[in-house]
């Protein structure tokens, strides 16, 4: 298999990504001060872990050295192959969908409604460019992504957004906006899949305007060389509902920054994620929702299974405003362990400043149950499927929270699938 | 059907079972009834395969195989069933699932067909109903908030439909009342017959008036101290273990 070229007198890492800045500037779409903006960002913060010296505080768990010896090239997309993904039901990718192939707008693979295109460049950004290496590199670097724009009172059904990578070798760093109109809803089922070692760095900006309501499911199943460093800013209007999953299964290293900011009175956020890891994969939720308005709740459900080598980590942060009263708040990580070399970090951060909320959070780390798995084993169950069936009752309440029936049978597809891969 | 021989069994090296020998012909029943902390429930645990306990001497034969050499699986494949003394609690596990996911792991071990959801729906709310099981039993989680009384009768449940060859009952009888005793009796006596044979742990002689047993046997101290016919049942309910444990010292 191919695979990033190793940096051998070409210098990797951030110098790497600066270096093809440098030669490609010219080329990338839209406004090259704002690139240049995030160069600089970039110069300064580093990809934390590629150099010496201490990272950050918010990467104390997860470092990015692996990407020191590394020099992704920007892509040379084939497009037009019909979607397919090695294990799931085709009938799960038809009807409306965004195919973005090494990054690149896949027309052809695409079948899009009128609400969603595709559309470059940089602008006005939710991401604060200089405080995040991801969001800096992403901005420096994206090419194309998906455009959503659902005009007031309008249901938008479901939608598909795939980002495949075919290019080993290559990164790709799609920028996706969203903007989820009053009263309007959508229910946007993100993949991401690709085969061999190829970074995928998208960073999505979603606006939920007064009312407005998106589920929005992601199923990241990355190459097992593959790196995924992702971001997600939302911002949601007064009673605004942002229904986030995540659900992480593939990649090498794995990092899933989620922003949410609820800016209007009663907005509801979830932003459940479930990690499935093997090996030595590494895989990181980081996620801050910061609640500035009255009456807003959120909540957050956080699972890692863990086996193998593997090492999960979860960071949560909820930060509460003077201005936030009545927030309802909760948080809650569980981790299990499959094996005695799989590890987990979790570090949850409670900022509160208003006097009169409720927030809670919980975090509790375990190995199956002795006495569940002998019962099933008398009961004619071999070990390997008792496990996988203790495995998926663990993620049965993230898993059946999920609305969206294809969004839920594509979930279930991708757990089983992992059973499949490791009969655990 | 079942032959345990010299079988001594520890747990985290205390010795529990000190030498059993019981056999267990096909088509019978025999009761175990002794005080607590006799080892009853460790017998149960040790032919179901439970891997916390080790076997520190003896042998078990069951249907003509070496049941101590086999997976827990397998010893339910072979037709061994455990019906739990505290049946565990499956959070996340539908029991309809869990039923069914059991039936055709044995079913396939045993070179069956499985079934179907259909088919095997069809045969689950039949079994249920005989047992006078709400239906909604079948779609709540494994034993989840489940009375004590319904994780018994869903014990039966299981073994009606795995059809056993050997049932262990490890004081199914406890907290049931008087008419569900009766109906987990009749759960056991429906798979009567040639080629079924049950030992009962028991504590009362309540569930031996509807099980009635062809062979009584008396464990204490790891050891089995008294066997007999039905009425050694009636009369240790009278006198007590004292003078059995006394005489055998």
């Amino acid at each position: 298999m191919a695979t990033a070229m190793r940096a051998g007198g070409v210098p990797g890492g951030v110098d790497a990504f600066l270096a093809r800045f440098a030669a490609d500037a010219a080329a990338l779409p839209g406004d090259g001060a704002a690139r240049r903006d995030a160069a600089a960002a970039l110069t300064r913060l580093g990809l934390p872990g590629t150099t010496a010296g201490r990272r950050p505080e918010a990467w104390h768990f997860t470092s990015l050295r692996p990407l020191a010896g590394l020099n992704f090239v920007a892509p040379v997309p084939v497009l037009g192959a019909p979607l397919t993904i090695p294990g799931f039901d085709p009938a799960g990718f038809t009807g409306p969908r965004l195919v973005f192939t090494d990054g690149v707008f896949d027309a052809a693979a695409s079948a899009a409604p009128g609400f969603a295109t595709n559309g470059a460049g940089a602008g006005d950004t939710l991401a604060d460019l200089r405080a995040n290496s991801l969001d800096a590199l992403n901005a420096m670097l994206c090419r194309d992504g998906a455009a959503i724009d659902i005009a007031a009172g309008i249901d938008g059904g479901t939608l598909l957004l795939v980002h495949r990578a075919q290019s080993p070798g290559s990164s790709a760093h799609p920028r996706h906006r969203i903007r989820i109109g009053s009263q309007a809803r959508l229910s946007l089922i993100e993949i991401a899949c690709g085969a061999g070692e190829t970074l995928h760095n998208p960073m999505s900006e979603i606006l939920l305007e007064e009312g407005a309501e998106l589920h929005h499911v992601r199923l990241q199943l990355e190459d097992r060389s593959a790196f995924h460093l992702a971001s997600l800013h939302a911002r949601l209007a007064a009673g605004a509902i942002y229904r986030g999953f995540t659900l992480a299964l593939g990649a090498r290293l794995a990092r899933t920054e989620l922003n949410l900011h609820l800016v209007g009175p009663g907005a509801q956020a979830e932003a459940h994620a479930v990690q499935l890891l093997s090996d030595r994969q590494h895989g990181d939720i980081t996620s801050c929702i910061a609640h500035d308005a009255p009456g807003c709740a959120s909540r957050q459900q956080v699972k890692n299974v863990l086996t193998d080598q593997a090492h999960g980590v979860f960071q949560g942060q909820i930060q509460v405003a003077q201005a936030a009263q009545k927030t309802d708040g909760y948080q809650m990580h569980q981790a299990l362990l499959l094996s005695d070399g799989a590890a987990v970090d979790c570090k949850p951060q409670l900022q509160i400043f208003a006097d009169d909320v409720k927030c809670s959070h919980g975090a509790t780390v375990g190995a199956l149950d002795g006495d569940q798995l002998f019962y099933l084993q008398s009961r004619g169950v071999p070990r390997p499927a008792a496990r996988a069936m203790l495995v998926r009752a663990f993620l049965d309440d993230a898993l059946t929270a999920i609305a969206d029936p294809r969004a839920l049978s594509l979930a279930e597809q991708a757990v089983g699938g992992f059973f499949e891969r490791h009969p655990a | 059907m079942l032959d345990i021989k010299a079988l001594a069994a520890s747990i985290d090296g205390k010795p529990i079972l000190r030498g059993i020998d019981l056999s267990v012909p096909p088509g019978q029943i025999h009761a175990i009834m002794g005080p607590n902390g006799s080892g009853k429930s460790t017998l149960g645990y040790v032919l179901a395969g439970r891997e916390e306990y080790e076997v520190t001497g003896g042998s078990v034969t069951f249907a003509g195989a070496d049941l101590l050499a086999m997976e827990p699986e397998a010893r339910a494949a072979a037709g061994l069933f455990l019906a739990f003394q505290a049946p565990v609690e499956l959070p996340g596990v539908g029991n309809a699932n869990f039923l069914r996911t059991a039936l055709n792991a044995v079913r396939r071990a045993r070179g069956e067909a499985e079934l179907d959801a259909v088919q095997f729906l069809k045969l689950a709310r039949a079994e249920a109903k005989r047992l006078a099981m709400p239906e909604d039993m079948l779609k709540r989680n494994v034993n989840v908030g489940f009375s004590g009384g319904e994780k018994k009768r869903n014990e039966v449940l299981q073994m009606a439909l795995l059809r056993p060859r050997m049932a262990i009952l490890d004081e199914t009888d406890s907290g049931l009342d008087i008419d569900a005793l009766k109906i987990v009796a009749d759960g056991v006596n429906a798979l009567r017959g040639p080629e079924f044979s049950a030992l009962v742990i028991t504590h009362h002689q309540r569930l031996l008036d509807h099980l009635v047993p062809d062979r009584v046997h008396v464990l204490a101290q790891g050891r089995i101290l008294q066997s007999g016919g039905a009425e050694l049942a009636r009369e240790l309910e009278a006198s007590g273990y004292a003078g059995v444990v006394a005489a055998a010292a």
